[in-house]
This record gives C-alpha cells, structure tokens and sequence, in this order.
C-alpha cells in the first residue's frame, strides 16, 4: 500500500504524534530498558567479539606484525584495509548532520542521531587500525608535534603526519557536535527519570540544560556553525587519508583521481552502513512512525548518487592507465582485471556497479528486505574495493623480481570480525543509554507539522 | 524592593503555555507592556521567540571565528617555527618555508579552534554548565522538556510588583501561573 504512494505524500513523521508521545516514545526505549531477551544474547556475541579484537590487539602487539598476512612489497596489509573501510563509514553520519541541516532537509532528523554515533565508533575503530599496522605502536607519539627531549619535529610535508591531524580533527569535532544535539535529549531524560541515580548522571551530562529562549538562541547559532565547519572537514578527511596513496609513487596509489574518489567512496560506504543499521533498528524498537519508507527512499537515492561518482571514478582510473601511457600504470590495471586478485576486482565490481543499479527501481528502494540486502552487499564490495586498491597495487609494482603475493591470516580476519563486533559492541550501549533519535528534533518536526495547514 | 515565598526570596513568576504560539504571543505582550527581564523555557528551539523576548544575539558567532583563526595561527606558527627555525631539515634544496604543505594541518586545527572555541562559547554565553537554578524547584518544570511552554517575569524586572505581574501574566490565558522562590 505504501509502496504505491509517491514520494512526496509518505510522511517524515507519521500524523498523530504529539510532543509528548515523541518524548515518552523515545525516552522510554532508553530508561525501560531492554524488552526482549533475545537483544541481551545478542549483546553478548558482541561483546564476545569485541574481547576478540582486544586479544587480537593485544596479540600483535605482543608478537609483532609477522601475524598478519604481508610481507614487502604488500607492506600494507588488511589492517589499511580496515582503516580505509571504517574511516568511510564514519563519513555519511557527519554529512548527514551537517550537510542536510545546511540544506534544511528535515527527514534528517529521525537518522542523524545514531548517524552520528555510528560515525564517531567508526571512525575511532579506524583511528585504532594504524596503531595495529604500525609493527612498533610504542612510537606513535613521534607524529605529535611537542617540544621533546630529542629535539625532533614532525615532518610537516608527510601525508601520514596530515592524516593524523584530519582523523584526530574529525574525531573531536564529530564528537562535539553528537554532545551537543544530546544535551537538551539528556536534559529531557533527566526530566523523565525515576530513580535517583539516572537523574543525577543524565543531569550532570544536562550540564544544567533548562531550554531556555536564551540557551536556545546561542545553541542554535552555534549548531549551525559546527555544521558548516564540518562540511569542508568531512571532505578533506577522506581526501587526506587518500594522500597517503596518491603522494607515492607506486603505480595504482599514485593518481589524482584519488581525494575526489576517496570521498565519494566514503559516502557511498557511509550511507550503506546507514540503511543496513536503520533497518534492524526500526524494527527492533519500534521506530515505524518516526523512520519511514520515505527515509529509506531518500537514503536509496543517496547511495545511487553516491555510487555514480565511484562508478565514474573507476572509469577515470582506466582511462588515465590507458591515457598516461606508463607502462606500470597500465599493467597495475590489467593485472586487477585478470591477476591473482581479479576475483576481489570482479566482485567489487558487481557489488558497487551491478547490484547498485537496483535502486532505480521504486519496488526495491521501499522494501526493506530488498534494499537491506543491496547495503550489504555494498558494505561488502566497498571494502574489497579498499582491498583492490591497497593489495594489488603493491604487490607488483616495478621490477618483477621484486613480485609477490600475500594472503591474510587468522589475525587479520580476527581484526575485521572482532572490529565489527567491537563497533555493534558500542552501538547497542548507546542505543541502551542515550537516545538514538534526536527527541527535541522530533518535537521540532512535530510543531512544524502542525504549522502547516 | 525583595518579595518573598514562605521564607525565601521572589526568582520570578512563571506561567505555562500549551502551545508555542501562545508563549510568543505572550512574550510580545509583556515586552510590550515594558517588561524587560523575561525568559521563556521551551523543550525546542521556538522560531520568533528571541525575536519577542529582546535576545537575539550573535556572539556565538564570534567565537568560532576567534577560535577558528586562533587555531589556523596556531598551527601555521607551529609548523613554521618547527621546520624553519628549530629543526630545519634540507630535503633536496626544496625550500623550508614549504607553504602549500603547512596548509592542511593549519585548516584543520582552524576547523577544531572554531568547534571548540564555538561548544565552550556556546555554554558560557548560556551560563553553563550549572549545578541548579530556581526554576528547577517548579514541580512541573520538567514538562519543559516534554511538551509545555513556560514563561518567566524574574523579580529583578524594573517594573516587577507581584500583583500586577499575577494579573498580566493570567490575562494571557495561561493553564497555570506560579510564584518561583529563588
């Protein structure tokens, strides 16, 4: 029934919520707690998961980078893999946030919240790959620049030294804004909690938030603001990271398509991993009313916008092998289509350019199963995408005598399972503790519902 | 002049409003009357309403572009004074004053600078954080945050008298009107 109206008459918020009904829906997935035992369970297998990345971690580092499958030339293994990945899927939530506020499309507001939290564990859990890759992480702090006893500097013209600074920034900056849409959402628990306990933490985190006009007034403003920090910061994070490939010389990193493809990919990755986390969320907590077929509609839309500017870049990626007319540049891009590694290309391929185009069609943007299915196989084919780029750029650059292959190991599919784990570890404990849909954002759409006539 | 509730001293007088439009029509009335020292509390950010109760205000404003160019400074003078003058490393010939290069660490500590300069500026301006204020004793307070209107003449108000106050305030039409001690 639904799937035969048009876009523009399914509702951002369905009719009949009032401002309180939106506060007491929310605030009560939050302070009643878990309703079914299976969530508990599955809490569990995440926490499992995430103690398997701690060992993993810990393993590594105890015993070294001999763990992981690489070698040199393939120096950068599954580990930049990760990173790459993570750091993508920690994009859409920011560009949610920030940009469609700018824009002033208000079906933001059901998914910008958990957005934004899956954007700040995403990009934490990236944050922590470097340290795993790094061989000796005990020397990390040679990248901070500080008055040392050595009398050493960071090297300011190095990509790595400006990645930190783009990660670091977007970390803190993407954390500030999440803290500062939950304070009035905190304020509102506060208000609504029974015992004494959940009133004193969730009004100590309130920081004495009391909605006045004048809090309102500077609150605002400086929202919007933070957003328009955030939206040049988002692009320059991924196009940084992406610096580090393209500032070598190795054939296949070595391109100027990369910061533009590197974003592009990031949202891409950043909005799949949007629609597959709002799916079981909406079903799970009854979210039906305040996240609806229009969201997913718009979401859809987004990912095919996305994925034309990856499509178009893989493009530009053969036509510059070709065009260049270097001899290395060419076979790096033979070598993707029929090497060792073409069933990680081929498959990538058909995730992010065949599967994609499934979205044109109405049928499967509003069916839930259908477009859950398409984000995850997505998700799948952009980190075999990251795989593509970092794996087989490496591993025959130059002089064949200097060729070789390298193949994961237990540690490293430990790493990429237990990082999931670790990221749905800390999802379910916001999800448990803080609200994952802005309440005072909701009342807002409310109001502006009842405005219109 | 001081008035007091039991034994304690007059914060202000409060009525509620069941709807957003009422309290702006409200804040404009009193406004109008000559009130000065109003403040409203609304569980979200109410269009027209800084408008009605006189406190618009930019400063916010300010303090991301303070921070943001505090930040950038910061950062260019760090990599400028570290690779030119303390720890010059000569790569090649290339120059050691390298501009372009300094760029991105400069815009990004700019980007932090403003979000930091315009998050503690924001809580400041606001007088935040904060243990307790006299509203908080209201008992229906917390609906402040669910669905009510509320609006506040505090005693500090040039033309503040009690009666008078009580009697504008319900000729707005208010569900309630309540005296706050301070």
């Amino acid at each position: 029934m639904a799937a035969e109206r048009p876009a523009d008459r399914i509702p951002v918020l369905e009719p009949g919520q009032t401002y309180a009904s939106v506060t007491d829906h929310m605030s009560a997935l939050v302070l009643r707690g878990p309703t079914r035992r299976g969530l508990v369970a599955l809490f569990l297998l995440f926490t499992a998961l995430a103690i398997l990345f701690g060992y993993a971690v810990i393993a590594v580092f105890a015993r070294g980078v001999g763990l992981l499958g690489v070698n040199i030339p393939v120096a950068w293994g599954w580990p930049i893999v990760n990173v790459v990945w993570w750091i993508g899927i920690g994009h859409a939530g920011t560009l949610i946030s920030a940009v469609l506020l700018l824009l002033r499309q208000r079906w933001r507001t059901s998914i910008n919240r958990f957005a934004e939290a899956m954007t700040i564990f995403a990009a934490g859990i990236a944050a922590l790959f470097p340290f795993v890759h790094l061989g000796r992480p005990w020397l990390f702090y040679y990248l901070v620049p500080y008055p040392d006893t050595m009398g050493l500097w960071p090297q300011w013209r190095s990509a790595l030294v400006w990645d930190f600074f783009a990660i670091a920034t977007y970390i803190l900056v993407s954390i500030l804004f999440w803290y500062q849409g939950l304070v009035p959402d905190l304020a509102t628990l506060r208000d609504r909690a029974v015992s004494p306990l959940r009133q004193r933490v969730y009004g100590f985190l309130a920081l004495g938030w009391r909605g006045s006009a004048r809090h309102w007034e500077h609150y605002e403003t400086n929202y919007l603001l933070l957003a328009v920090l955030a939206t040049p910061l988002v692009v320059s994070v991924h196009s940084v990271i992406s610096l580090d490939f393209a500032a070598t010389i190795v054939p296949g990193y070595h391109s100027t398509i990369f910061p533009p493809y590197f974003v592009a990919g990031a949202l891409l990755s950043g909005f799949c991993m949007v629609v597959t986390l709002a799916v079981p969320l909406r079903g799970l907590f009854g979210l039906e009313d305040f996240i609806t077929l229009r969201h997913f509609d718009r979401m859809a839309k987004l990912m095919l916008a996305s994925g034309f500017f990856v499509i178009y870049s893989y493009a530009v990626e053969f036509f510059f092998a070709w065009y260049s007319g270097d001899e290395f540049h060419r076979y790096v891009q033979i070598n993707r289509l029929f090497g060792p590694y073409a069933p990680a290309f081929w498959a990538m391929l058909t995730g992010n350019v065949l599967v994609l185009q499934a979205l044109w069609w109405r049928r499967v943007r509003r069916s839930l199963p259908l477009l859950f299915t398409v984000a995850v196989i997505i998700n799948v084919a952009m980190w075999l995408e990251r795989y593509v780029i970092v794996i087989t750029s490496t591993h025959r650059d130059f002089l064949p005598s200097m060729w070789d292959s390298a193949s994961a190991t237990g540690w490293d599919a430990a790493l990429l399972i237990g990082s999931l784990g670790l990221f749905c570890f800390l999802m379910a404990l916001f999800i448990r503790f803080l609200p994952l849909i802005s309440i005072y954002e909701m009342r807002e759409l409310v109001r502006e519902r009842e405005a219109e006539p | 002049m001081t008035y007091r509730v039991g034994d304690r001293e007059l914060f202000g007088v409060t009525a509620m409003f069941d709807s957003a439009d009422e309290l702006v029509c409200a804040a404009r009335r009193l406004r109008g009357k000559g009130y000065r020292r109003l403040d409203a509390y609304t569980p979200f950010p109410v269009e027209g309403l800084s408008e009605a109760l006189g406190c618009r205000s930019g400063k916010v404003r300010w303090c991301v572009l303070a921070g943001a160019l505090l930040g950038g400074a910061l950062a260019y003078f760090l990599q400028w004074y570290s690779a030119v003058v303390d720890y010059p490393v000569n790569v090649g010939g290339r120059p050691l004053h390298a501009w372009p290069a300094f760029l991105v660490v400069t815009f990004e500590m700019a980007v932090l600078g403003g979000a930091l300069a315009g998050f503690f500026g924001m809580l400041a301006l606001s007088g935040l954080p904060r243990l307790h204020h006299p509203v908080f004793d209201l008992p229906e307070f917390g609906r402040a945050t669910r669905g009510r209107f509320f609006l506040c003449i505090e005693s500090s108000d040039e033309r503040f008298d009690v009666e008078r106050v009580t009697k504008d305030l319900e000729a707005l039409a208010p569900l309630t009107v309540q005296e706050v001690p301070r």
